[in-house]
């Protein structure tokens, strides 16, 4: 794939959405008997988000979109992308079910994208491309979750529940995007088969190889295109799998510890999967001043990577979302095992 | 009974080959070891290769046609040898034993594993292969569960400590982080190995040797004819093989491999010589109670005095003898079929003077010792520097 560039295209709105409920994960491990605090800290992530009963992906992304759209005519809204990997039908699109709430249906077009954890950035590319196209005035992308990790699995510990939405358009942009660039290849890293419950991994496997080649192969790539390295970015937010993976990988590309650190959430609310990247560049635009550039850039099992060169004008200011992420992050009430087992629907005879 | 000698050594980086087949790693040692040697392929009469498990890490069998035909050396004759673990230390004898016999001038020997192809538990399950499936692998033993088994008898009955059991894996480590070939080279301490979670009481993970890709060949000589090949020919002068008893239930010691003593004794006296004499050893320590159980069985120390010393530190290198220099089966990596023919490259390393930070002063005699499952098979041999 070429870089694509884009004249006047961008970010006109944001929204994130997450879950009350948190889980700790000393919590977690006391019931499987592990080192709570060494795998919290190896994990970096100290609790995780935990989506009620009453909650899917749906719910979640349709709470984020309603944020990122409030200032603006529904109606309007010519596409509307759902990234997830726990969507609650198998067929029938979530993203219908959004627009319908939102009040966008019926001149529009909807559909449901997956790409693990990064079909929330994919939705973006393709709202960028057809604005940009004059196919529509303005798309939604929202990536959303209620992730899945299985009973005593590396992945229950850090899988949790956001959704982030993300509005393009023409028309008071707050986020220009200079370029876009992916990089994708057949990796099985991680997976989830038809009729499976939860995923699996490949352990380490899901580093080297994985991760950290794709986000540093697509970052890497954009910068030659744009001419661009890590000096020229004020932030940098890169998809969040765990704690450690996001710093270690800005680190490799050249970034301070403090440019990637403003969108660091998944410490706090876990990995969102499709939510996670969205979350966290959500988090940096509650924050971002004008005339700042970000470095976004997602990551999906199978694999695959998003990179986004965005740059913040002075529509920022008016277009924040009332309560930033880790201003709705601090709202949040503790469960313990049995409730999380609860909520999360991994009590079988339910 | 000719002579035989080591003319060329090479192996792979030992850890996770995830962009390496199988069959890559067996080309890259091969042709290291032939390069080192300086000898065309066509000099090659035979060889052996050790290889465990290959049909349930890769689904594939037929090794020795595999090599034969990847290295380029078909049709010359290649056999693959299995003793689980101590698949390439067989490989190793046997392949001795090919030249001495008068048969063949020159033998490539080779050992290779690819296990991070398949998850944890399936890998667990292909090593429990070694042990005896009836007795114990159907009765829910696994590997590290027989060998906690063992170091639960000699803590009772020698006062034996998770500490000192930890500071053999604190010493590999140590060593390893001078070997460029390693799977971990990063220093470790008493605390982190204490910490690191139990996997069958009393072992812990940071007692445990890893799953790892990886290959090692060595080109074996009939020592007439190794200066040909080599200025600095390294000779096997003696080399044995002993069986045991696949389950550690038949054995009359739990603390004790038997067929490690036999194989000792046999290979010092075949030598005339004592353990004593011994500078540089490669011992199979695929758990931390497997040194110290190596190094009493040896003869190097006292039986129950393992522990002691090397929390004392006389195992370390460059002290009184200088055990695992490469890392062990712990720090440099441990990929079954290939870990009995990467000690005879560390030794050979260590006898020519070429293993950098990490050579044992005046290194004269090395030994290797490499162990089959909880100790079915053991292949102990002796190395020096050929005339």
């Amino acid at each position: 794939m070429v870089t694509a560039m884009f004249n006047g295209v961008g970010i006109t709105g944001y929204g994130t959405y997450v879950p009350r409920m948190r889980i700790k994960i000393e919590e977690i491990a006391r019931v499987w008997g592990k080192d709570g605090a060494s795998l919290s800290k190896s994990l970096n992530i100290k609790e995780k988000t935990v989506a009620a009963y009453d909650e899917d992906s749906c719910t979640l992304a349709v709470e984020a979109a309603r944020v990122a759209c409030r200032n603006v005519d529904a109606s309007k809204i010519g596409a509307v992308f759902v990234g997830s990997e726990s969507p609650p039908y198998a067929v029938k699109p979530s993203s219908t079910v959004v627009a319908e709430a939102l009040g966008s249906t019926p001149n529009m077009t909807a559909a449901d994208l997956e790409f693990a954890c990064k079909a929330g950035t994919a939705g973006i590319q393709s709202a960028l491309a057809m604005v940009a196209c004059g196919m529509i005035e303005s798309g939604l992308a929202i990536g959303s979750d209620t992730a899945q990790g299985r009973p005593n699995d590396v992945l229950e510990f850090s899988s949790g529940s956001g959704a982030g939405a993300i509005l393009v358009g023409k028309e008071k942009v707050i986020a220009l995007v200079e370029a876009t660039y992916s990089f994708s290849t057949d990796t099985p890293d991680f997976w989830r088969r038809s009729h499976a419950e939860f995923p699996k991994h490949a352990g380490r496997f899901t580093g080297k190889p994985a991760y950290f080649k794709h986000v540093a192969g697509a970052a890497n790539r954009l910068f030659q295109e744009l001419g661009t390295k890590a000096e020229d970015y004020d932030y940098a937010v890169f998809h969040q799998p765990n704690g450690q993976f996001p710093l270690k990988v800005g680190e490799q590309l050249g970034f301070e510890k403090e440019k990637v650190l403003p969108g660091m959430v998944t410490p706090l609310i876990g990995n969102t999967y499709s939510g996670a990247t969205m979350i966290a560049l959500c988090a940096v635009l509650d924050v971002a001043k004008p005339g700042q550039r970000i470095l976004a850039v997602s990551y999906g099992s199978g694999a695959g990577s998003d990179a986004f060169s965005l740059s913040v004008t002075d529509e920022i200011e008016n277009a924040r979302q009332p309560v930033p992420v880790f201003e709705q992050i601090k709202d949040k009430e503790y469960v313990d095992y049995a409730l999380y087992v609860k909520h999360r629907r991994k009590l079988k005879s339910l | 009974m000719r002579k035989v000698s080591i003319v060329g050594a090479g192996m792979t980086r030992f850890g996770e080959h995830w962009e390496t087949s199988f069959r890559d790693l067996i080309v890259e040692a091969g042709v290291k070891a032939l390069t080192d040697a300086q000898m065309p392929g066509q000099d090659v009469q035979a060889i052996f290769g050790g290889c465990m498990a290959s049909s349930r890490f890769i689904a594939q069998e037929h090794i020795g046609s595999l090599i034969a035909d990847q290295v380029g050396l078909k049709p010359i004759p290649s056999t693959r040898c299995e003793a689980a673990c101590a698949s390439g230390g067989v490989a190793l004898h046997s392949g001795w034993l090919a030249i001495a016999s008068g048969r063949y001038d020159v033998v490539v020997v080779g050992g290779v594993e690819k296990m991070t192809e398949i998850g944890t538990s399936r890998a667990a399950l292909a090593l429990g292969g070694a042990g005896d499936q009836e007795w114990e692998l159907f009765n829910g033993a696994s590997f590290p569960s027989i060998y906690a088994l063992m170091a639960c008898r000699h803590m009772h009955d020698y006062g034996t400590t998770e500490e000192q059991m930890a500071s053999c894996a604190v010493k590999n480590h140590a060593n390893a982080v001078n070997n460029e070939y390693a799977q971990y080279r990063k220093k470790i301490t008493i605390e982190q190995v204490m910490n690191s979670g139990y996997v069958a009481s009393p072992l812990k993970l940071f007692d445990c040797s890893p799953l790892t890709d990886g290959a090692a060949a060595v080109v074996l000589c009939a020592s007439e004819k190794a200066r040909k090949y080599s200025d600095a020919p390294v000779e096997i002068f003696s080399t044995s093989q002993a069986s045991g008893t696949l389950s550690l239930a038949s054995r009359s010691s739990f603390t004790s491999i038997d067929a490690t003593r036999v194989a000792a004794r046999d290979a010092f006296d075949h030598a005339r010589l004592t353990p004593k004499d011994v500078d540089v050893a490669e011992v199979h320590d695929c758990f931390t109670i497997a040194e110290i159980m190596a190094i009493e069985d040896l003869g190097f120390f006292k039986k129950g005095e393992g522990g002691k010393v090397s929390e004392e530190g006389r195992t370390a290198l460059n002290a009184e003898i200088s055990v695992n220099t490469s890392g062990g089966l712990k720090a440099c990596g441990h990929p079954v079929g290939a870990t009995g023919v990467k000690q005879a490259v560390e030794i050979t390393w260590q006898l020519r003077g070429e293993a950098g930070k990490r050579q044992v002063n005046g290194a004269e005699i090395g030994l290797t010792h490499n162990v089959g499952g909880s100790g079915g098979t053991a292949v102990v041999n002796l190395y020096k520097r050929g005339d």
